[in-house]
């Protein structure tokens, strides 16, 4: 073998590596563009975000009315106690006479100022108030995490419960006179579920 | 056509199902003791009992009542010896006596699950019942009175 021959050797491996290289190199970045890797870090700032626009439907009238810091349901777009000194009673349905059925049927009245109606009408149980009005979103967001204060709900249950629950669905239906929660239920569900995936992270 | 059972008996009527129960009771079936007052379940004068339970029968639906039992102040006794409207005549409660139907039918669901009240829990119970006369002093202790009444009856 020459010196010219066995220089052109030389050369010619030197590209076949070079190609080699080259395409390990493409299909790397190629699976690093399409393969997630395989634990996400949460995005908490998203999560974070997400919530607040999830706290601002919970603390809009149609959602805390039933949540109230007491055991007097509210009313109205203004939140006012409600009429006739109604009490949540041992089951979060009344009391004697008093029972949420005995006024509000299973489905809305037709008219302002008339009775709402779900065939499941009630507060939440006294264990479990689950109380909206007057938490700041980063009381509400902790409490959304405490099982004991949910009724042990955890946090893909709650969001089964706003994505399915026929009395919390209600809140998108109220009959004449009352105005909508500020996003819409398919809305409300898709930040819940940011909030969720981004690891629950709770506003300061 | 819908059928219940009215204080016991059973009645049917060709009513339309939405129509609200206070005028199936008093126009289609005649009996006028239960009174209409607001029609928006916010004074309590048509209070009457759905299987023992209270409901305001102006906002009712009477498809909600298919097949139930319903009881009117009518159907409280036959010869007004309710302990409630035994002591309602001895306290001598109403004044121009249109919210006392709906009055007593309220306090006789709390008596019935309450038979000793406390004026906390008569509070409770009749808040949904509005008097414009203002008879509520006299409502609570005719309660009280009732709920003495009944205890004799129980150990007599």
């Amino acid at each position: 073998m020459n010196a010219t021959s066995a220089g052109r050797k030389n050369i010619f491996s030197f590209l076949i590596s070079a190609l080699i290289l080259v395409f390990l190199f493409a299909v790397c970045k190629i699976a690093t563009i399409h393969a997630a890797p395989p634990n996400p870090k949460p995005d908490a700032a998203a999560s974070r975000e997400a919530f607040l626009q999830v706290y601002k439907v919970f603390t809009s009238p149609r959602c805390q009315n039933c949540h109230p810091f007491g055991d007097s349901p509210l009313q109205g777009d203004d939140s006012h106690v409600h009429l006739q000194n109604v009490v949540r009673g041992k089951d979060g349905h009344g009391v004697y006479g008093m029972r949420c059925n005995t006024c509000h049927q299973s489905a809305n009245l037709s008219g302002e100022h008339l009775p709402p109606g779900n065939p499941k009408w009630s507060l939440p149980a006294p264990e479990h108030k689950m109380i909206i009005v007057g938490r700041t979103p980063a009381e509400l967001c902790r409490q959304l995490k405490d099982p004991k204060q949910t009724g042990g709900r955890s946090l893909p249950q709650l969001l089964e419960h706003v994505s399915t629950d026929d009395l919390v669905g209600w809140a998108w239906n109220p009959g004449t006179g009352r105005t909508l929660p500020p996003l819409s239920r398919a809305d409300t569900v898709a930040q819940m579920k940011i909030w969720i995936d981004g690891g629950a992270a709770c506003p300061q | 056509m819908t059928s219940f059972f009215l204080n016991g008996k059973s009645v049917t009527v060709d009513d339309d199902p939405s129509t609200p129960l206070l005028w199936v009771i008093r126009d289609s079936l005649g009996l006028t003791g239960t009174k209409f007052g607001c029609g928006m379940a916010l004074c309590g004068a048509c209070t009457v009992h759905l299987d023992g339970a209270a409901i305001r029968s102006c906002v009712a639906p009477l498809s909600r009542v298919a097949g139930k039992h319903v009881t009117t102040i009518e159907g409280l006794s036959s010869d007004l010896s309710h302990p409630l409207q035994r002591a309602w005549i001895e306290v001598d409660v109403p004044q121009c006596g249109y919210c006392q139907s709906g009055q007593i039918m309220s306090a006789a669901v709390l008596l019935k699950e309450n038979p000793k009240p406390t004026d906390k829990d008569i509070d409770e119970a009749m808040s949904g019942n509005i008097c414009r006369c203002g008879t509520y002093s006299r409502i609570r202790r005719a309660i009280h009175r009732a709920a003495e009444l009944g205890v004799e009856k129980r150990t007599s």
